[in-house]
């Protein structure tokens, strides 16, 4: 009973996120498409929910749904054609897009297949902020710094290439 | 000169009086019954349940009630508001329909109900359809990790006692800036659009210094559990003494008036509420809306005003620690009265215009708080 509910909740989530994916791809308006990843972004959360990471699964949502996505909608209607409802996206290269996503696919499924992914932990989840907070600011503090001057360089180099230079404006 | 000194007076004077009854009033009869609902559920649940389905039953007739209790909230809020708003203005507000008018917001309630469900022709149906629900999901279902209190055996009497509640709170109202969003593109209305844009851009730039502000606390107190914060402000003088405001003194203090202020942006009062400046919008993002839809959007503003004033309460006015012992009552005191100071400020203050408001974020409020944080977690680490 218990497992099955389980189950019910993970295959729904997982139908909910490749629907609303395959909208991402294959819609033709663009602001639908913007808000159906919110879907996906979501069932991602939920996933992680299921695994027992609660802190990554709020993280999810704060930095994809709340932060991410808010900018892709607010970008999206910035653009062009604010005033015309049906912004719509083609199908541009359609052979080429369909090679490097059966070839991305294709290394994941190898990576899956080649990974030994080890025993599921199915005890009851415990909390995983302490020791994520613990391994981040030391064993892994490097990576973490190195992460985190990487994207100060892309937050700089983005500010200065919108810059308006003086005089050409 | 002196009429108008008089006039300032009346402005700053006006809702103080009515403070003390409003309070008494709304907190005594509407949310006293409130935190007893947790304990009496499971008490009641205990015999009649299964073991194994206890915990889910407790969850949904907790959440059904709270439910119920956060669609009443906005009928008393809104009468509240008229009722400060007519006191600063020197007026008497709603008089009419119960006792000092006490009834007129549910007839105004059933007034809504009634009104014809209006889509504009060309707007985008679906989105225009799906953004009241988003609105009024993210600002209830953010309620789920308020506790208001923890019982003497120690059980917290929350929706759901979540570890990580202060991050599933910022996750949740980020879902906010999205409905209205979703609502000013979706109406196909150029006010509409412009108050939504606007709405996104505000929300999303106080969304940072209100997290800053969230870890201000978070680091001092090592938690990310709402009632582990509450309790390490237990104790000290007057039960009151260890409060978070009254901690390394001027930071936190500070820390807090600035959340405060953020509150009131991400819930776009005033002196914030320029995407729905009705001098220069119409009605902003809710321009197109009618009916019970539009009543959804009010559900979730006054939704989120008590939720970011129950938030600073949690965080740092002590919670439900005060100076007669800790009861779930002076949390919802401390709650409510930071809302009636959101109204009072609302009556007060005029808007500030677009890119003052976006100053006043990225050149003060965020660097503040960014100080904020270092100071506190320096002594902190130094202690």
């Amino acid at each position: 009973m218990e497992s099955l509910g389980v189950a019910a909740i993970f295959y729904g989530t997982a139908a909910f996120m490749l629907a609303s994916a395959f909208y991402v791809v294959l819609g033709r308006n663009l602001v639908h498409c913007a808000f159906a990843l919110m879907g996906t972004f979501f069932g991602v959360a939920i996933l992680y929910v299921y695994l027992g990471a609660d802190f990554l699964a709020g993280a999810q949502v704060v930095i994809y749904v709340g932060g991410v996505l808010t900018l892709m909608v607010f970008g999206v209607m910035l653009t062009n054609r604010i005033y015309n409802l049906n912004l719509s996206s083609g199908a541009i290269q359609v052979v080429p897009g369909a090679l490097s996503a059966g070839l991305i696919f294709a290394l994941l499924v190898w990576i899956i297949q080649s990974v030994d992914w080890g025993a599921m932990d199915s005890g009851d989840p415990g909390p995983t902020s302490e020791s994520i907070g613990r391994l981040l600011v030391g064993d892994y503090l490097l990576p973490f710094e190195i992460a985190s001057v990487l994207l100060l360089i892309a937050l700089m180099g983005a500010a200065m290439l919108v810059r308006r230079r003086r005089g050409s404006s | 000169m002196i009429t108008r000194f008089r006039q300032i007076e009346m402005r700053l004077m006006g809702p103080l009086t009515l403070i003390p009854i409003v309070l008494c009033l709304v907190v005594l009869g509407t949310i006293a019954a409130l935190p007893m609902l947790a304990a009496v559920i499971s008490e009641l649940v205990g015999d009649f349940v299964p073991a194994g389905l206890q915990h889910l039953v407790v969850v949904v007739l907790g959440t059904a009630g709270f439910v119920g209790i956060l669609a009443l909230n906005p009928i008393y809020s809104i009468w509240l508001e008229r009722k400060v708003a007519a006191h600063v203005q020197d007026r008497l507000g709603p008089m009419r329909v119960g006792w000092h008018g006490l009834l007129q917001s549910f007839a105004d309630g059933v007034k809504l109900l009634f009104k014809e469900d209006l889509i504009p022709r060309d707007a985008d149906r679906v989105l225009f359809r799906l953004a009241p629900m988003l609105a009024i999901a993210s600002a209830f279902a953010a309620f789920a990790v308020v506790p208001w209190g923890v019982r003497e055996d120690g059980v917290v009497l929350a929706v759901s006692n979540l570890n990580i509640g202060v991050l599933y709170f910022i996750a949740i109202t980020s879902l906010g800036a999205l409905a209205v969003l979703m609502a000013g593109w979706g109406s196909n209305n150029k006010y509409a659009l412009y108050g939504g844009m606007r709405a996104a851009a505000q929300m999303v730039s106080y969304e940072i210094p209100t997290a800053i502000l969230i870890l201000v606390v978070v680091a001092q107190v090592g938690s990310l559990h709402i009632p582990d914060i509450v309790a390490a402000q237990s104790g000290g003088l007057l039960g009151v003494g260890d409060w978070l405001i009254f901690q390394l003194f001027p930071l936190n203090l500070i820390a807090f008036v600035l959340f405060f202020i953020c509150g009131l942006a991400e819930t776009n009062r005033t002196p914030f509420d320029i995407p729905e400046a009705e001098s220069e919008l119409v009605a902003g993002f809710h321009t197109e809306y009618s009916g019970m839809r539009f009543a959804f959007f009010f559900l979730a503003e006054y939704g989120n005003m008590l939720l970011v004033s129950m938030l600073a309460a949690l965080l740092f006015l002590g919670g439900w620690v005060g100076p007669f012992g800790s009861n779930p009552l002076i949390f919802f005191l401390k709650g409510f009265g930071l809302v009636v100071v959101q109204m009072w400020l609302r009556w007060t203050l005029p808007r500030l215009r677009v890119d003052q408001l976006m100053g006043v974020c990225w050149k003060y409020v965020i660097p503040i708080s960014f100080f904020l944080l270092i100071a506190t977690t320096v002594i902190k680490g130094l202690m």
